[in-house]
């Protein structure tokens, strides 16, 4: 075994927020440089496990239905359980720890100008993106649900102790609550899953990759689950836990925490919250619900697929109604998360390839947009549309910035959210051959409908984002109010260009990422594909 | 990899946004420099491919300077492009057009850098929709030229430009939706994007069992086609999918009305020629007759409309609805035999000729229209036409420039408006008699407009608040104006030279 | 029987009680020698004293495996030896911990008592006959009921000893009553040897299950089961803090021993008379103690409604003892126990110091602690996070097995409702956070000081706290399940 790069990536923003925490007071400086300088190095090693990934040895895989895991390392932990520390990464979870750590250093970035306790801030910050790298990482479901945990509340003090005064408490106390009733009913479904594997298999173990064995060998599709007859185990739980993750994704109806746990946090928290946590919603979802339980995802995702069409349109249209800055994008986020969860729905290889790169393109650009609404916010001290205007004079960058994310989110071609919505939509007509069946009634051919109306999302997308940029950043700059506002700085810049910069190369070459995302949801798509 | 002229010619004016937008904010006089270097580079690049086009020997398909490289291989959509006879003209439209509209304007003051950026990526977007062979590429340029078009009206548009620009934008998207859709729903079922290859097997497709999602073949067909159209009407623009357009026209700053009528409405009418008619010989046959009376009804309804106006530049606007209602009538009356209803196929081919060549006249006579509008507006600062009057006394070489253009846009034979009216009409005359008739009654409320937007502007007395004013045009406008109207005169007298290149690719098309 | 003769390994099973018995003793002792000035260092010596015993009892004392020791009345096995460290580390903290408490700091004969109760607590740990459970109950007891009530001026606490006393001496005669049943039925006192005569030949059901639910209410009042839950929150609130943390951390502990011993040892063949009375017994325990927390304002009565949740996520490991052939359930509810042990002294050492600073108990006082203390505040935070759950800290990871056994038990609905309370227990722990975090005060800029014995205090809890929720996790529950696998049934 070489270096173990996963688990440094994980541990050096833990340990960072460990010495943070530990520094006296005074030294405000020396905190925002050592999560900096930990935001760079995380960041250099997810693009070395990037760049690193074998996509020929997961082609060689996924020819044989197996997903390909890669920089696995394997410690026990608790043997009696079968639990250890095991991680690795395929081509779903790599493209993922790399919008984390873009997500983690533009963050440190932009987060500089913070005054108030800065150094506890730093160290929870540090201490979030652990736990968010964890779950990205983690190969053994109890080591998921671990950082899955660990994450939530270090977002609750950043966002009651540094988020917006107005709403700051109701929000991080809805937000922790609603995201963790969802995991831990999806905990007790693992567990349940864990007993049911290991009597059917002999070997008790919370290894992912033992477990998707286990479901490949049909561990869960044993009929009469629960004494009845035609219920399986899969059947059963998919919903709970793929719901269960899926608040965190913002899954119509359970999505209510999510804006107002955005507009509440300080941006770079909201950066990383939108932008990364909701993705861990929504990756393990597929992980551990359709990949492990795809007998059940057969069954269920026909219905789903209705929640995330409300999501998608319902999503955009209260974004376009308004009048907070902030609220907007925390709607699109709903809209666009959607968009990932339909196409999971899929359940095609075209369809659940694009929602894999939509969680990365709508992971940098949300991240885009919560940095430019701070940028906006820290210095005009409003975020009422109506009242803001002509911010394009004062802020050039913040402007470009986000006429970019917007026209990202619009897929607007040449950009990343065109190379990713696009063939999610492919992937809602490829499914046109899904039937749902509720008792006697069955419903079929119904994927393009979904298709039809999910596009409505686009348009509704389009008129928010161009009022938004109209009403902020052009228009008339009220000089009276504002004053001479002054430019975002250097670090600022730097992290705008990051972030533009990754969703253009992704629009321009879609083939940097596209490869190694699909060659991972093949395995995937031959299990869903399996008992059809 | 060696990039070829097509590539460049797309890509270079990529290159001169982003090298404009890089330099310092005090270099303006370089920013202005520099765009219409870079866009005459690419005029000069068109009119290498003009001439070689001339020589060169079509691929099986009909296709020139084709490329073809994997871009998303996921989805198996290319980067294929290639030039025909349908395809050349427009380019070259493209690429003289842009230089014209960049040196109209070096007037700008307000952020130079951006707006020539923009520009250039406007010329980027257009090309790329003319030279793609993907429909995936076609529909990224498609929606990319939008984007510098609603900052272009936004940013530096007159008074009402949120409202014109958010209009515009949203009823081009909203109409592309349905093209989207479709496209994907074409991909899907056959597999591939590729623009030639689709032409030959989606007429005659059918999936297995003859049914695609529950419902027949033809039902898919009929739905994808009106999406196609609608997404195309909306830009040519067909009545009644044309109120955008007036807004958007007169709020846009003067090059971007340039642009906008001369190239934007063109790609709309390409989109019929490139997609809607090889890929729904059936439909298009079957439904031409309903497109008919609208181009009609665009012609009629446009004339009046414009003879209604009090605003310069609104009049101006309308009449580009009154034109390309003939580009709408040639093609219909094309589809409708092309689709086998009957007709013959010279009257066909000579209509779509016809229409073609009206696209490229309608493109050098809008932008010089728009340009004349926008440099009276410029030093009168209004475009009240009752407030003109005996200008052609104040300003004699732009009353001289005025009318002429004005007669060009009439269809004053030996001009070339005249020759490209007259094909689409002789062509139409025998599939669609009825129709044609009533698009010459049209042509006289033409006459009607045009003749009052002269006198208005031109005749009578001067009005005293003229009186010491200089509303004379500026040599650099001259400049600017001078190469639309060599054409002008050109093509109303030898129009051949145009026309041999685009009836070959018409009558390949045809079939013929 | 054999009575007359004490092998040494007879001796050092009883090490500790031996020890503590010495410790109290020198204790009383330097009293009297000491000057008052040096009173303050009695607890001192205390609490050194048992980690001493601690270290002896681990080093010297081996479990000896399931041998029954000193006449049949005590076993020294891994569970009773991992739950005398438990209870000798409750013991060792809390006297750390008293050291500048108000009022009993200062007392020789308040350690003393503490010391006395402990050794009842680690005899409850290794009782292996019904005489021996009960005298080891009362002698845990007794003591505890005078330290409850032991600032005599203070109406509260005096109200707190004659409630505990009360309600423990009720909870008392029913234990006795039902163990007499048990007598009864076999003529046997021996734990073991009533489960063997139960083999051949069950008394009939009803007899049975009466003797069943005296034996589980005596140990419910223990354990502080809803709906034997009531006496809680007044001792809490009355009892001085430490003692307060003593009840509900040592005498938890040595209950859940017990109950174990008790339920798996005489109890063994009939699952399925107890463990559908403890199911109820959890739910109600965990829900109403999460429900009752939540109006609460004054952090010892919020504290104690929340040690009442924990001891009914405690009881949902301890109904899958039944279930689980490899020791889950039984090593949940150690593992637990010991996690709880460290994390509620954590807690209640913060509160103290709290109040010797600024005499209250309201949580609204606590208001921008974190700016005042930051240590304080961190130390706090991670006790509660450690309660409701949250990783890195032990919490989430004891709960965890605690679901897993659940589940494991085939009790999918029981583990629903444990994380649904769970999830109403981070409410009230992240309101007391956020007070401290984000609400401001007046007195930031006055820290609260914290003597030398404290951080051991706190040293010792949060790394235990952090370790066993990290690294420690698997060693942690393997000696758990080892312990577990001793018991009789597994």
């Amino acid at each position: 075994m070489g270096f173990p790069v996963l688990s440094a990536i994980v541990l050096t923003p833990m340990a960072a927020a460990v010495i943070i925490l530990l520094m006296p007071d005074k030294y405000t400086r020396e905190a925002k440089v050592i999560a900096a300088a930990t935001g760079a190095a995380v960041l250099a090693m997810a693009l070395f496990v990037y760049f690193n990934y074998d996509v020929s040895a997961a082609e060689t895989a996924a020819a044989e239905g197996q997903s390909s895991f890669q920089f696995v390392e394997d410690v026990p932990w608790v043997e009696a359980l079968g639990i250890s520390y095991k991680l690795g990464v395929d081509g779903i979870s790599a493209p993922m720890v790399l919008l984390t750590a873009l997500a983690a250093f533009t963050g440190v970035l932009i987060s500089w100008g913070i005054e108030e306790r800065c150094r506890e801030f730093m160290a929870f910050f540090m201490l979030l993106v652990a736990g968010v790298f964890g779950v990205f990482v983690a190969l053994d479901l109890f080591v998921l649900f671990f950082f899955y945990e660990l994450a939530i509340f270090p977002m609750y003090i950043l966002i009651v102790t540094w988020g917006w005064k107005v709403t700051r408490v109701y929000a991080s106390m809805k937000l922790t609550l609603y995201i963790l009733v969802g995991s831990v009913i999806a905990m007790v479904g693992v567990i349940a899953m864990y007993f049911v594997a290991g009597e059917a298999t002999g070997i008790y173990s919370f290894d992912m990759e033992h477990m998707i064995a286990a479901s490949q060998s049909g561990a869960f599709d044993q009929v009469g689950y629960l004494g009845r007859e035609g219920l399986t185990f899969a059947r059963f739980w998919f919903p709970f836990i793929f719901l269960g993750f899926g608040v965190l994704a913002g899954v119509f109806p359970f999505h209510n925490w999510s804006p107002d746990g955005h507009v509440a946090a300080p941006t770079a928290v909201s950066m990383i919250h939108a932008g990364v946590l909701m993705k861990l919603g929504a990756y393990s979802a597929l992980r551990v619900g359709v990949q492990m339980l795809p007998e059940g995802a057969r069954v269920h995702l026909p219905w789903i697929v209705f929640l995330t069409l409300i999501n998608v349109v319902y999503g955009a249209f209260i974004a376009f109604r308004q009048r907070d800055f902030k609220y907007v994008i925390g709607f699109s986020s709903v809209s666009h998360m959607g968009l990932v969860s339909m196409g999971w729905a899929t359940m095609n290889e075209i369809g659940m390839m694009g929602a894999g790169l939509q969680m990365f393109s709508h992971g940098a650009m949300t991240a885009l947009f919560f940095a430019c609404v701070g940028m906006v916010y820290d210095r005009a001290h409003t975020r009422d549309i109506p009242s803001l205007g002509g911010m394009v004079q004062r802020m050039p960058w913040v402007a470009v910035a986000f006429i970019i994310g917007g026209l990202v989110s619009m897929g607007m071609p040449g950009l990343s959210g065109f190379v990713a919505e696009l063939p999610i939509f492919l992937g809602v007509w490829n499914a046109a051959g899904v039937t749902l069946t509720v008792g006697s009634f069955t419903l079929s051919n119904y994927y393009p409908v979904i298709a039809v109306i999910g596009a409505l999302g686009i348009i509704i997308t389009a008129s928010y984002v161009l009022r938004v940029v109209q009403q902020v950043f052009f228009g008339e700059y009220n000089a009276e109010k504002y004053g001479e506002l002054p430019d975002i700085t250097v670090l600022d810049k730097i992290a705008l260009v990051l972030l533009v910069g990754s969703l253009i190369i992704l629009g321009v070459y879609p083939e940097i990422m596209a490869p190694m995302v699909q060659t991972s949801m093949l395995p995937i798509v031959q299990v869903l594909a399996g008992g059809a | 990899m060696d990039i070829g002229v097509l590539s460049a010619i797309t890509f270079l004016p990529l290159a001169g946004a982003v090298v404009i937008i890089l330099l310092p904010r005090d270099m303006k006089k370089t920013a202005r420099w520099l765009a219409f270097g870079f866009s005459l580079a690419v005029l000069v690049l068109a009119i290498w491919l003009w001439f070689q086009f001339q020589t060169c020997e079509p691929s099986e398909a009909g296709y020139c300077f084709e490329e073809q490289t994997t871009w998303f291989g996921m989805i198996n959509a290319n980067w294929h492009v290639g030039v025909d006879g349908l395809s050349v003209p427009l380019v070259l439209l493209t690429a003289l057009l842009t230089p014209l509209a960049v040196l109209i304007s070096f007037e700008i003051e307000d952020r130079v850098h951006m707006y020539m950026s923009l520009f250039l990526m406007l010329e980027m977007g257009m090309m790329g929709v003319f030279v793609s062979l993907d429909l995936i590429i076609f529909f990224i340029f498609w929606e990319i030229g939008l984007v510098p078009m609603y900052f272009l009206i936004n940013i530096w548009g007159s008074a009402n430009k949120e409202y014109a620009s958010f209009k515009f934008f949203i009823y081009t998207m909203g109409g592309s939706l349905g093209l989207l859709l479709s496209i994907q729903l074409i991909g899907l079922t056959t597999g591939t994007f590729d623009i030639p290859t689709l032409a030959g097997i989606w007429p005659d497709f059918t999936p297995e069992g003859g049914t695609l999602f529950g419902l027949g073949i033809e039902t898919i067909k009929t739905i994808t086609f009106w999406a196609f159209f609608v997404a195309f009407a909306i830009k040519v623009p067909i009545w009644p999918f044309h109120t955008w357009l007036p807004d958007a026209h007169t709020e846009a700053p003067t090059a971007g009305s340039m642009i906008l009528a001369g190239v934007l409405l063109k790609l709309g009418a390409y989109g019929f020629l490139r997609l809607v008619l090889p890929f729904f010989p059936e439909q298009a046959a079957r439904f031409a007759g309903t497109i008919g009376v609208l181009a009609v009804l665009a012609i009629i309804m446009g004339a009046l409309a414009s003879f209604g106006q009090t605003d310069f530049k609104r009049l101006v606007a309308y009449s580009s609805v009154n034109h390309m209602g003939f580009v709408v009538l040639g093609i219909a009356a094309a589809a409708y035999v092309y689709g086998g209803r009957g007709g013959d196929s010279q009257s066909a081919i000579m209509a779509l000729n016809g229409a073609v060549l009206q696209m490229f006249n309608h493109g050098l006579s809008a932008a010089a229209m728009f340009l004349l509008v926008g440099a009276l507006y410029h030093k009168a600062h209004t475009r009240d036409l009752t407030r003109f009057g005996g200008v052609w006394v104040i300003a004699p070489v732009y009353g001289g420039i005025l009318l002429f253009s004005s007669m060009a846009s009439l269809g004053l034979p030996g001009l070339n408006g005249f020759v490209s009216e007259y094909m689409v009409v002789q062509g139409a005359w025998p599939i669609f008699t009825l129709y044609t008739a009533l698009a010459m009654i049209g042509l006289f409320f033409t006459g009607a407009y045009i003749l009052k937007g002269i006198q208005k502007v031109l005749h009578g007395p001067v009005k005293d608040e003229w009186k010491g004013h200089n509303l004379e045009i500026e040599v650099r406008e001259v400049v600017a104006i001078a190469p639309l109207l060599v054409l002008m005169l050109v093509i109303g007298v030898w129009p051949n030279w145009l026309v041999s290149v685009i009836n070959q690719a018409v009558s390949r098309l045809l079939g013929a | 029987m054999n009575i007359g003769t004490l092998e040494n390994s007879e001796l050092l099973a009883i090490l500790p009680e031996i020890l503590l018995a010495v410790l109290a003793l020198v204790v009383l002792a330097l009293d009297l020698i000491w000057p008052s000035s040096r009173k303050r260092e009695l607890g001192i010596v205390a609490g050194t004293g048992v980690f001493v015993i601690l270290a002896l009892t681990l080093i010297l004392s081996p479990p000896q495996g399931d041998e029954a020791l000193l006449g049949g009345m005590i076993r020294h096995d891994d569970l009773a030896q991992i739950f005398k460290v438990m209870v000798l580390l409750a013991s060792a903290l809390t006297c750390l911990m008293s050291v500048d408490a108000e009022g009993v700091g200062r007392k020789a004969e308040y350690y003393a008592i503490l010391l006395a109760s402990t050794i009842g607590m680690t005899l409850m740990a290794s009782a292996a006959d019904i005489i021996m459970a009960y005298v080891a109950m009362e002698t845990t007891s007794i003591p505890l009921y005078i330290l409850a009530g032991f600032l005599r001026d203070d109406d509260r606490s005096a109200e707190a000893g004659l409630k505990y006393f009360l309600f423990g001496a009720f909870a008392s005669a029913f234990l006795l009553y039902g163990l007499s049943l048990l007598y009864g039925f076999t003529g046997e006192t021996g734990i073991y040897d009533i489960a063997a005569a139960f083999r051949f030949g069950e008394p009939g059901t009803l007899p049975l299950l009466v003797a069943v639910i005296f034996v589980a209410v005596g140990v419910a009042f223990k354990v502080s089961a809803v709906p034997f839950h009531f006496w809680t929150p007044d001792v809490y609130e009355g009892a001085p803090i430490p003692v307060a943390a003593f009840v509900s951390v040592g005498s938890k502990a040595a209950s859940f021993a017990l109950l174990m011993r008790v339920f798996l040892g005489i109890f063994q063949h009939q699952p399925q008379m107890w463990a559908p009375l403890l199911v109820v017994f959890s739910v109600a325990t965990m829900t109403v103690g999460n429900v009752l927390a939540l109006p609460q304002k004054n952090i010892k009565r919020l504290l104690a409604y929340s040690s009442i949740a924990q001891a009914g996520y405690t009881l949902m490991g301890a109904v899958a003892v039944y279930a689980s052939d490899n020791g889950l359930g039984a090593a949940s509810v150690t593992f637990y126990m010991g996690l709880y042990v460290l994390t509620n002294i954590a807690a209640f050492t913060v509160v103290t110091l709290f109040h010797r600073a600024t005499h209250s108990e309201e949580i609204a006082d606590m208001a921008g602690l974190s700016r005042r203390s930051p240590g304080l505040a961190m130390a706090m935070l991670l006790a509660l996070l450690s309660l409701g759950g949250i990783p890195p800290l032990a919490g989430f990871i004891g709960k965890f097995y605690l679901f897993s056994a659940a589940v494991d038990a085939g009790l999918v609905g029981l583990a629903i409702i444990g994380v649904i309370n769970a999830i109403i227990a981070l409410y009230y722990y992240l309101s007391i956070a956020k007070v401290m975090y984000v609400d401001r005060s007046e007195d930031e800029d006055k820290p609260i000081e914290v003597p030398r014995p404290y951080w051991v205090v706190f040293g010792v809890t949060l790394v235990g706290i952090i370790v066993l929720g990290t690294i420690g996790a698997g060693i942690g529950f393997e000696w758990a399940r080892q312990a577990a696998l001793g018991l009789p049934g597994v």
